[in-house]
């Protein structure tokens, strides 16, 4: 057996696909799913643009087979609406071309919830993860310690 | 006061990013699209003895295999590129075949089949090999090769372009100079890495069409060159680009496209994806430049420049590309921004075989002034003067000339010495360039100036402006949003012009080149210059169809009238009005006459005298206005282990006119990080064999959140006259003096003349102490 | 995307993982554990690691044990990185680990994906090799325990069909003082120079390295150096170096002679903070 029917509890919904054993949980995301907003970028670990929740931990979509989030609780960016990080992403203008944002705000989004008085170090050891190309990093901190500050 | 000039309104397109609605090319899938992955080679220079596919074509699924041969050459200013190689290849991770297949991972298994036999040819490997006398040639038939007549290729050689400096009497300015240096500088190849890869659909149409949809910054160039390449009718070729996820120049090049549309012919014409892995993106598609220098000043005893004398080897990998004009960019911009009334330089494009090069943010300024500014600094401690004021000393002002011999205005250069005197103020300049930590840590300051222009001669954009019913407004511009928000600016520029409500204004993001009015490239920092003032007389030409068919209504002369605040109003008496929604689209009197129609306004704007540059002097005008600038890096430094952290960038940009604060600001920010990042950590390393580890972005390390300093940024707001409300390009400028202010300040703590990038510890340590340890 | 297809299995005892294994061996399949997978994922994409059968053993409960009493401290193999760092219990294990990867990865990074992957590092494997610890292994024939440095040599030296379960680490040291410190080419994320991780039992430091060789070690002689006794530092550092006796990683991280330029410094900070406390 190659391929298996998967089911996943994703953002609020249960959706059920074929995939093989070998898809990662990207790709179906993307293909099979239609949930776009998880990027490509390195399909390696190493950018971030593909991060999600699966179960309340943030995960790489890319380092995860399809597979092993089977009847799972999965949560991608189409998965958050007006949450106050998407809003501050907005007002610190943490985003240009916009292709790493939803792997960013994914992790952002995680790291107010999980640690809503995070130390600067927290926000770094969270926020290496994430590659941006097009800010200085400067703007992703301004929107977080923003939220930290609204949501308190 | 501004209605809407310098506001910092957040990207028309914000919430579509936030939410991951924002669609991109690779986004676009369906179950009938195929896939095609490349075969690349594993040789940098190598004869292509033969490529079996036999294998590859007995995988289920395979569609078909495309391999090189009689395909026609491609290329910017020289027609020097296959498609696929043919013959030979002349890089590493130059595609040689690819497949098309039902599933990318079929596509994949197949291309893992494809044998190719190679016969290993000698390689060019530097700069400095390519030039030598009896080198090898990367191209054996330079000189059949088509060619527009704005390069110079040298038969027989591995040059494919040569452009001269000569200003003034180079031999008189040194008898004259009392004090010289003359250095060698080295910045290697390296990458764009958008965090977006490269990607293209094409599609053929059973009536010919073409549709190409690609992460392109120029989709009507991604036309042009469909058209001459194929022999296909310009309105039978459609180029759509979705939003764009980074692309700093990488994605100004037409290359995967082609490939794209082989295969796609291969197959009846069904639709093909061709998407680069990150792997691909870094070794098969083209790279930023390396550049090698020798750099000799002069100056007088008391600091004033004399005399400048350089030769640059832009290394354009194994085919010209964009190498041609980035020589003349290099060429038009030989020095930092001084006034220097000597000047001899000679830009010469180099083959070698790496990765062939295109455009990167900054055009080669920032590796230029990496150059220059380390040079200057050197001058500097020679002459035991404060670098900051030995700058300040020769900086260009209005009435200097460039040197291409442009005598330069207030509009045209800006205000250097004023940059200067505010970044002297920011860094605390008088406190020192050094200042103790501890026993082993030290804070060392280090500075330069920078300025750009573009190499654009014959850039042009059109903008059409669609009045809504309800009097709101579509803008349509073919700028490619790739991140840098100019379309944003558009819409406050209209909501200025017709003083409107921003949110009554909506702006196509994405561009289609068959129902778009072009925009030359998405490039240069132009698009605000380009497109604003396209879109200026674009809002003219509508305000003058408003007036017409108001003045109509209010029964008064057009002259009389005036156009804002969601009104056309009487000038004199502005209670007397209609609403734009009530003629926007025409109107119709209360007898059920109508007059007039749908509002369009028309644009375009070219950048007036712009030249070629005179082959023999070089004399001639590249660009429009210069954006100066000058900037700073405070660093703390660890003498014992040569480790660095990076504390402060500063930058203070004449930016003309703030357009959107907190959008220029990013651009800025972003430019720090990123020449920093190039500066301290990204190249390419090459073995003996012209080979290298395949990259990963693991190991090539890009700066990552906490390894960012603190920025501090300031403007500077000298009018720009041609410029829309007087903003210059602000897009490249606080990037291209980062890798000089680091190298200037790493030299300073290590004591020590670093001359090449990336300013790891390894490389300073090896200046430092090298073979003498151990 | 990884270009070929295997199958997925994932038992959920012990027993059951070992004896699929051996059944898929006479299938003539080529079946590899998965923990984390990470690496599966990223090398199997580039065909670096092809396998046809694949089996997941993070439903085994036993892998996924965090448990502390008087004598051990047991962690499961399937631990993310992550747990691991945040378990506060050995703190030079959870500072070591803390420098692999990223967080988000670390999250899937597991401590037995680690310490058996083909990556040179596999720093997890550090603060083994200077403990009193022991891998535990299912065989076919049930678990067994050998001493961590017993049974790592260059790799975690299991049978065919063998996995790690879990590792255990002697109570009395985990709170040993340690100092352990990681060196990169330039800036905060990636693979090492080298990393370093030291402890002081009684009065003698315990070194070992990861990103010299091709594998991550401990040496003997190293440490007879360091600890050498009424000798200055200076001198103690000059023959540690000397004891190294393999050539050095020459990549491109760092040459070979800078990568010991590092390690003098490295070898001083050891030193420095060790024998000061």
């Amino acid at each position: 057996m190659e391929e298996q029917v998967i089911t996943y509890q994703i953002n609020g919904r249960e959706r059920t696909f074929h995939a093989r054993n070998a898809d990662t949980m990207l790709y179906v995301l993307r293909e099979k799913l239609g949930l776009t907003g998880a990027k490509p970028g390195c399909l390696n670990g190493d950018c971030g643009a593909c991060t999600i929740e699966v179960d309340g931990k943030v995960m790489k979509s890319c380092l995860m087979l399809a597979i092993e989030g089977h009847q799972k609780k999965i949560t991608t960016i189409e998965g958050l609406h007006q949450t106050p990080i998407q809003e501050q992403f907005i007002e610190n203008f943490a985003f240009q071309c916009g292709y790493c944002s939803p792997g960013f705000i994914m992790n952002c989004h995680a790291l107010v919830n999980q640690l809503p008085n995070a130390s600067d170090s927290d926000i770094k050891e969270w926020l290496e993860s994430n590659m941006c190309r097009c800010t200085g990093y400067k703007e992703m901190e301004e929107a977080v310690k923003a939220t930290i500050k609204k949501m308190q | 006061m501004d209605w809407m000039i310098g506001k910092s309104i957040p990207r028309k397109e914000a919430e579509e990013k936030v939410t991951g609605a924002a669609k991109y090319t690779d986004d676009r899938s369906d179950a009938q699209m195929l896939h095609v992955k490349l075969k690349v080679s594993t040789h940098a220079h190598a004869k292509l003895k033969k490529i079996d596919t036999s294998k590859a074509e007995k995988v289920t699924g395979v569609h078909a295999i495309i391999i090189g041969e009689s395909l026609p050459l491609t290329g910017t200013d020289i027609k020097d590129r296959p498609i696929l190689a043919y013959k030979k290849v002349r890089y590493f991770g130059e595609p040689i075949a690819a497949v098309v297949a039902e599933h990318p991972y079929i596509a994949e298994q197949a291309a893992a089949l494809i044998e190719v036999t190679y016969d290993p040819l000698p390689i060019i490997n530097t700069t400095e090999e390519a030039m030598k006398q009896e080198a090898t040639l990367v191209h054996e038939n330079l000189a059949t090769y088509h060619k527009t007549d704005k390069v110079f290729p040298e038969a027989n050689s591995n040059i494919a372009n040569r452009v001269k400096v000569r200003k003034g009497d180079i031999q008189k300015a040194w008898l004259q100079s009392h004090m010289t240096i003359e250095e060698n500088y080295v910045v290697p190849p390296s990458d764009h890495t958008a965090i977006e890869t490269r990607s293209a659909i094409v599609e053929i149409k059973p009536d010919g069409t073409v549709m190409i949809t690609s992460t392109t910054q120029a989709p009507y160039g991604v036309k042009s060159e469909f058209s001459e390449t194929f022999e296909l009718e310009e309105g039978k070729i459609i180029a759509t680009t979705p939003l764009v996820g980074g692309a700093f120049g990488g994605k100004v090049t037409t290359q995967l496209e082609l490939i794209a549309y082989i295969a796609s012919k291969a197959v009846n014409g069904k639709c093909v994806k061709l998407t680069y892995t990150r792997e691909e993106d870094m070794l098969t598609a083209p790279v930023r430049m390396g550049l090698d220098a020798k750099v000799k000043l002069g100056a007088t005893k008391d600091g004033k420049l004399t005399a400048a004398e350089i030769t640059y080897l832009i290394d354009t990998g194994a085919y010209a590309d964009k190498g041609t004009l980035l020589t003349t960019a290099v060429a038009a911009t030989c020095t930092g921004p001084y006034k220097i009334d000597h000047i001899r330089c000679d830009a010469i494009c180099v083959y070698t075989n790496h990765p062939y090069i295109t455009a990167y943010r900054g055009f080669s300024h920032s590796e230029i002034l990496f150059m220059f500014e380390r040079a200057m600094d050197t001058l500097a401690k020679k002459l035991e003067m404060d670098p900051l004021q030995f700058r300040k000393k020769n900086a260009i002002v209005k009435g200097n000339t460039s040197p291409t011999q442009t005598v330069l205005n207030e509009s045209s250069v800006g205000n250097l010495p004023k940059c200067i005197d505010q970044l002297q103020e920011m860094m605390n300049w008088k406190e020192g360039v050094t200042i103790p930590i501890d026993e082993r840590k030290i804070r060392v300051k280090g500075m330069c100036c920078s300025w750009k222009t573009s190499t654009i001669s014959g850039a042009s954009s059109g903008v059409v402006l669609l009045f809504n019913a309800d009097g709101s407004v579509n803008i349509l511009s073919g700028i490619v949003e790739i991140g840098m928000g100019t379309k944003t600016i558009l819409a406050q520029l209209l909501a200025e012009r017709l003083k409107m409500d921003i949110n009554n204004i909506h702006v196509q993001m994405d561009v289609n080149t068959k129902t778009i009015p072009e925009h030359y490239k998405t490039v240069a920092s132009r698009g605000t210059l380009l497109a604003g003032r396209a879109l200026l007389k674009a809002a003219d030409d509508a305000v003058e169809q408003l007036r017409d068919i108001a003045s109509r209504v209010l029964t008064c002369s057009p002259e009389d009238l005036e156009v804002g605040y969601e009104k056309v109003y009487v000038r004199d008496d502005p209670t007397t009005y209609v609403y734009i929604k009530d003629v926007c689209y025409g109107y119709q009197y209360s007898n059920g006459n109508s007059i007039g129609g749908q509002v369009i306004g028309k644009g375009n704007y070219t950048i007036r005298h712009l030249s070629h540059l005179d082959p023999k002097t070089g004399k001639g005008k590249t660009g429009p206005e210069w954006t100066v600038g000058a900037q700073g890096v405070e660093i703390e430094f660890d003498q014992r282990d040569f480790t660095y952290k990076i504390l402060k960038a500063y930058s203070v940009i004449d930016i003309g006119k703030v357009l959107n604060y907190k959008a220029a600001l990013g651009q800025v920010m972003g430019s720090m990080s990123m020449g920093l990042s190039h500066a301290s950590a990204e190249a390419y390393e090459f073995r003996e064999d012209g080979t290298m580890n395949i990259p990963k972005l693991r190991t090539y390390g890009p700066l990552r959140y906490g390894d960012h300093p603190e920025y501090i940024a300031k403007f500077i707001e000298t009018a720009h006259l041609d410029g829309p409300y007087g903003a210059r390009g602000v897009g490249e400028h606080a990037l291209i003096g980062m890798p000089a202010a680091l190298g200037n300040a790493l030299s300073t703590a290590a004591g020590v003349e670093l001359n090449q990038l990336p300013l790891t510890p390894e490389m300073i340590w090896r200046k430092k102490v090298g073979d003498k340890f151990l | 995307m990884i270009p070929y297809n295997f199958e997925y299995y994932k038992p959920t005892t012990m027993k059951e993982a070992t004896n699929l294994f051996q059944s898929l061996l006479q299938e003539n399949k080529s079946p590899i554990y998965f923990a984390g997978g990470t690496e599966i994922i990223t090398l199997g994409r580039m065909n670096k690691i092809v396998t046809d059968a694949v089996i997941d053993i993070h439903h085994i409960p036993a892998c996924h044990i965090l448990e502390q009493d008087d004598t051990w401290l047991t962690l499961g193999a399937a631990l993310s990185l992550t747990s691991i760092k945040e378990m506060k219990k050995f703190p030079l294990l959870e500072k070591v680990v803390s420098e692999i990867a990223d967080r988000t990865s670390r999250n899937k990074i597991t401590l037995g994906g680690n310490i058996c992957a083909n990556i040179i590092y596999r720093e997890a494997v550090l603060p083994f090799l200077l403990t009193e610890s022991y891998a535990v292994i299912a065989t076919q024939h049930g678990l067994k325990e050998r001493p961590f440095q017993e049974l790592f040599d260059q790799t975690l030296q299991l049978k065919e069909g063998e996995f790690l379960v879990q590792v255990k680490v002697a109570t009395k040291d985990l709170a040993l003082p340690f100092f352990t410190v990681k060196k990169r080419r330039q800036w905060g994320v990636g693979y090492p120079l080298l990393t370093i991780a030291a402890i002081l039992k009684e009065t003698h430091i315990h070194t070992a390295y990861s990103g010299l060789y091709a594998y991550p070690f401990h040496c003997e002689k190293v440490d007879a150096q360091l600890n050498k006794p009424n000798t200055e530092r200076a001198k103690r550092i000059e023959h540690a170096l000397q004891a190294f006796h393999k050539e050095i990683l020459h990549d491109i991280h760092g040459s070979d002679t800078y990568r010991k330029f590092v390690l003098k410094n490295v070898l001083t900070d050891v030193i420095d903070t060790l024998e000061k406390g």
